[in-house]
């Protein structure tokens, strides 16, 4: 019963992208692409769809939807709280509350943690509208633990679709109402003991056979804000060896409060603080993901990854996040070869300027 | 940091060790007569081929190998920037100076005369090469044709009657020149492709360096390097004999503590008829870097490849396949190769790229297999025939042992071959037996002084960059290095040491400091080989260390290409390995950014 309702990430395949929504969409790909996104599941639209079979409820949301005046601000915020309060008040078939537990459980179980924290978020979908974007304009719920609470979360999910800025929108871009659709995303929050970015090439000389990582204890937060200055990686990318690294004392880290509900600062323990935050396999095992992201996408990658605590030991690279990189990528690349040259004229020219007298090399062209 | 090493003038000759100059030709040592060009100059220790003090015959091949590599560069092929290699003995030890053409108009003359030398020898590699291999194999068995016999007390008949006019004191002191001439000739030969072909793998080392800023030295290697190299084909014999062993039970044999026992137990078996096969010339293989006396050569001392057989058949016998997967190998090659040429910019960049790699690895055989030929193969049958000769000396009683020879400068081998055939002539005693028993006494009391003392790393003011390509390449000395031996010096034995990222991965384990290849049985499995260079030939020992650290050399030095081969933690060219960590100390050693961190 619960195949019908619950998507796997890992179990994802392209048809099933009208009933997940772009996000679980997109997660699923980069699953099925090989990279590692944090473990989870979609809800599909047909759950969402049986709620909206509910005669009754459809009436009295059409009702209250009839007399709002979208123009004015105030009302159309009250209108919205009236409707959301009814779906998530409204009954959801055995089944699907069945689905949501069954498979929030056995999410647990894979990760060995009892009410594991998720991610439940909200991935909209309009089947006529494949180039409609709704991101950014349904609720996303962090560090969720229990299934009473994931359940909870996934009605609030679905009501979000009548969140004022979203009607708004959808009053603005001329689509009804009815032609949106819902599906959930419930995926673990990472719990990570490292984290970092990668960018897939050397940000200081955009040599493109790089990957450099940064990386430090604890949530990525600290390496993103600036507030540490992390460990430097230079990985090769076609040997995936460690060419370069910097250890850095990593005075704070963010890491997960004691009710495993957000994150707080705190300080590092000297001896570990010079450390290095990650061992030579893990470095190579972020390179690899971020070469096969890299792959992928088929660009240069500005990436955002972890190594979650709670996942098997040699499978805990995650990734968080990924965007082309756009500093390096939008230059154009400087040729090496000269041109015109005879091989033996180019061993000519190697003699008389041996690389170690050569000025840095750029693998750009030199604005002028 | 300090900014010049001691000049070759200010540094002292340990107690002992006066009057070294006299055990080399007269043009070795630094000397007042040539102060100021020498005092000028920087020099450099190569410790690479000469890690120990030499004794006077081994200087020879000093001589004959710098003059050969600078002959070539000079007055062959003109290479455009760069003359030879210059080279002097201070204390025992080697130090080098690559001379570089001064005057920008002279290079730009040589530049034609190059082009149309080297262009012949890169458009008919191949074909030179094998007329060279020819060379090789007829110049070691005219090596090989050298006799030496005590003279006799009366000359055969029939240098009578067939009236030849001329007797045994000729032949043995004509032996001896056509010996010492073959051994230049050999040296004139090693030299023949090495500095194209260094320059030609140089050109595609510099475009990677430019197209990848950061790519590692060793990704060039590899995708240069070949798949079956005749270096490792030594090594290859020793597994296949201990796959004999294992598949014909003849483990009991093969444990006979006793060699010589063991090799008669092996007699008529299986082993013997395929040890027998290619012991000659794959044997023929030093168990240091062939440039000393001392060396031990496999086909003379057994005990080496057996220890080292019986390593492999106890691996074997614990499943572990020793085999050389060569199509993975050559796989993974192509892999490496295809994935860079993608990550070039340009389809004139990928061209430019192929064109040099093709290049490099058409001339690359030759730089992987010219170490066996001459080092191994041909210096090994060279000293056989100087410890004949060394025998003749002892049967004359001129000497106690036969390697005493080697304590006369090659040119006073003649003089004693004069004297010992002189007397013979005369019918009176020589000079030599009192003569050389007293003065190698003092001789072997001078070499053991220099032994004990550490030469420093270089002489004279460094060059703002190092330029000289072959200096790059052969000694891995750059400004980079200069610098970190500038720097360690200073350090005064604190801190960790830095060197060449000549193989990569991360180790730990407590350091044994090995002087001398007649020590590596001391290593224990899991310990870091802590050397001032190792040799090709220690190879079966790499199965059992977890990292190697060197004082010397660089990426494409022989040890960092096997350490790669044996997937071993390496960093080379410390410069002070030996010299600061001791035995047992725990070490942890980075070959992929090239430190080594002592951790205790």
């Amino acid at each position: 019963m619960s195949a019908e309702f619950i998507v796997w990430f890992d179990d994802y395949r392209d048809s099933d992208r009208p009933r997940v929504g772009g996000k679980n969409a997109s997660l699923g790909e980069l699953v099925g692409a090989g990279l590692p996104v944090p473990p989870g599941f979609a809800l599909t639209t047909e759950a969402y769809h049986f709620l909206r079979a509910d005669a009754d409820l459809s009436r009295r949301v059409r009702g209250l939807l009839s007399g709002v005046d979208l123009n004015d601000m105030a009302h159309t915020r009250e209108i919205s709280t009236e409707v959301r309060y009814l779906i998530e008040n409204a009954e959801v078939h055995a089944s699907i509350e069945e689905a949501i537990r069954v498979s929030y459980r056995k999410l647990c179980a894979d990760c060995g943690v009892e009410d594991l924290p998720v991610a439940v978020r909200s991935s909209a979908t309009a089947e006529d509208l494949p180039d409609a974007s709704f991101a950014g304009q349904q609720d996303t719920f962090l560090w969720v633990k229990g299934e009473d609470a994931v359940f909870e979360k996934v009605r609030q999910c679905w009501s979000s679709i009548f969140t004022d800025r979203a009607m708004a929108y959808r009053h603005e871009m001329g689509h009804e109402h009815e032609v949106i659709s819902m599906s959930v995303g419930i995926q673990k929050m990472v719990h990570p003991k490292t984290a970092g970015v990668a960018f897939t090439l050397n940000p200081s000389d955009g040599d493109p056979s790089q990957i450099a990582i940064d990386a430090s204890y604890g949530f990525g937060e600290a390496v993103v804000s600036g507030e540490v200055t992390p460990d430097n990686f230079l990985v090769d990318k076609v040997l995936l060896q460690v060419t370069r690294r910097t250890i850095s004392p990593k005075t704070v880290e963010f890491v997960l409060d004691e009710e495993r509900s957000g994150v707080v600062v705190r300080e590092i323990e000297p001896e570990r603080s010079t450390r290095p935050c990650l061992a030579d396999d893990e470095v190579i095992s972020v390179a690899a993901m971020a070469k096969a992201v890299e792959r992928h996408y088929g660009s240069p990658q500005d990436i955002e990854w972890a190594i979650d605590c709670e996942l098997p030991a040699g499978d805990g690279v995650v990734l968080l996040q990924s965007r082309p990189e756009t500093v390096w990528s939008r230059k154009k690349r400087r040729q090496v070869a000269r041109a015109g040259e005879t091989p033996l004229e180019g061993i000519v020219s190697t003699l008389l300027a041996p690389i170690h007298t050569r000025a840095k090399a750029s693998t750009v062209e030199r604005d002028t | 940091m300090a900014e010049r090493f001691p000049s070759p003038f200010e540094v002292e000759t340990p107690p002992g060790g006066e009057g070294w100059e006299e055990l080399y030709t007269y043009s070795l040592p630094f000397s007042e007569d040539r102060r100021d060009y020498e005092d000028g100059t920087f020099w450099f220790q190569d410790g690479i081929h000469w890690p120990d003090p030499l004794t006077p015959w081994d200087a020879t091949w000093l001589e004959y190998a710098l003059a050969s590599l600078s002959q070539y560069n000079t007055r062959h092929y003109l290479i455009p920037p760069a003359l030879g290699v210059d080279y002097r003995v201070l204390n025992g030890y080697t130090y080098l100076s690559p001379v570089p053409v001064a005057d920008p108009e002279e290079i730009g003359a040589r530049v034609p005369q190059f082009m149309e030398r080297a262009g012949f020898y890169f458009q008919n590699w191949d074909d030179l090469y094998s007329k060279w291999l020819e060379k090789m194999k007829v110049l070691i068995d005219e090596m090989e044709a050298v006799g030496f016999e005590p003279l006799p007390e009366k000359e055969p008949m029939e240098v009578v009657t067939e009236g030849r006019g001329a007797g045994s004191g000729l032949t043995i002191q004509k032996s001896y020149r056509d010996l010492l001439n073959l051994g230049l000739k050999l040296w004139q030969y090693h030299f023949e492709f090495l500095n194209l072909g260094y320059a030609a793998y140089l050109d595609f080392f510099g475009f990677c360096k430019e197209a990848f800023p950061n790519i590692p030295d060793l990704a060039i290697a590899k995708m240069v390097a070949g798949v079956e190299v005749d270096l490792f084909r030594p090594d290859e014999e020793l597994k296949t004999l201990a796959r004999i062993v294992v598949d014909n039970g003849l483990k009991s044999a093969l444990e006979n503590e006793d060699p010589a026992a063991a090799m008669d137990a092996l007699a008529g078996t299986p082993f013997m008829e395929h040890w027998d096969s290619v012991k000659d010339p794959w044997f023929n293989y030093s168990a240091g870097t062939g440039f000393y006396h001392t060396h031990k050569v496999w086909i003379e001392h057994p005990e080496i490849p057996l220890g080292f057989i019986r390593n492999y058949v106890a691996a074997l016998e614990a499943g572990e396949d020793l085999s050389r997967p060569i199509d993975d190998i050559r796989k993974e090659r192509d892999r490496i190769v295809s994935e860079y040429e993608e990550l070039l910019g340009s389809d004139e960049d990928r061209q430019a790229f192929a064109q040099k790699l093709g290049l490099a690895r058409v001339v690359f055989p030759y730089v992987e297999n010219h170490n066996f030929y001459v080092e191994h193969w041909s210096h090994s049958v060279f000293y056989r025939k100087m410890k004949e000769l060394g025998d003749v000396f002892v049967k004359e009683g001129f000497f106690a042992d036969r390697d005493d020879i080697f304590y006369l400068k090659r040119d006073e081998v003649n003089e004693a071959l004069w004297d010992m055939y002189s007397a013979w002539a005369v019918g009176t005693k020589p000079r030599g037996p009192v003569y050389w028993n007293r003065e190698l006494d003092r001789r072997k009391g001078i070499i053991e002084a220099l032994r004990k003392w550490s030469p420093p790393p270089a002489l004279g003011s460094p060059p703002e960059v190092v330029t000289e390509p072959f200096t790059i390449m052969l000694w891995g000395i750059t400004s980079d290095s200069i610098a970190m031996w500038l720097g360690a010096d200073e350090a005064g034995g604190e801190g960790d040491l830095r060197g060449f990222a000549a193989s990569p991965g991360v180790a730990e384990g407590p350091a044994r400091i090995i002087l001398s290849a007649d020590d590596i049985g001391l290593l224990q499995d899991g310990e870091i080989l802590v050397a001032p260079i190792t040799a090709p030939s220690w190879a079966p020992v790499f199965s059992k260390i977890a990292a190697t650290v060197t004082d010397i050399g660089g990426m494409m030095s022989h040890a960092a290409i096997v350490c790669r081969e044996y997937g071993l933690p390496a960093v080379t060219g410390t410069a002070f390995g030996t010299d600061r960590i001791r035995t047992g100390q725990r070490l942890r050693v980075d070959g992929s950014s090239g430190t080594v961190t002592m951790l205790d």
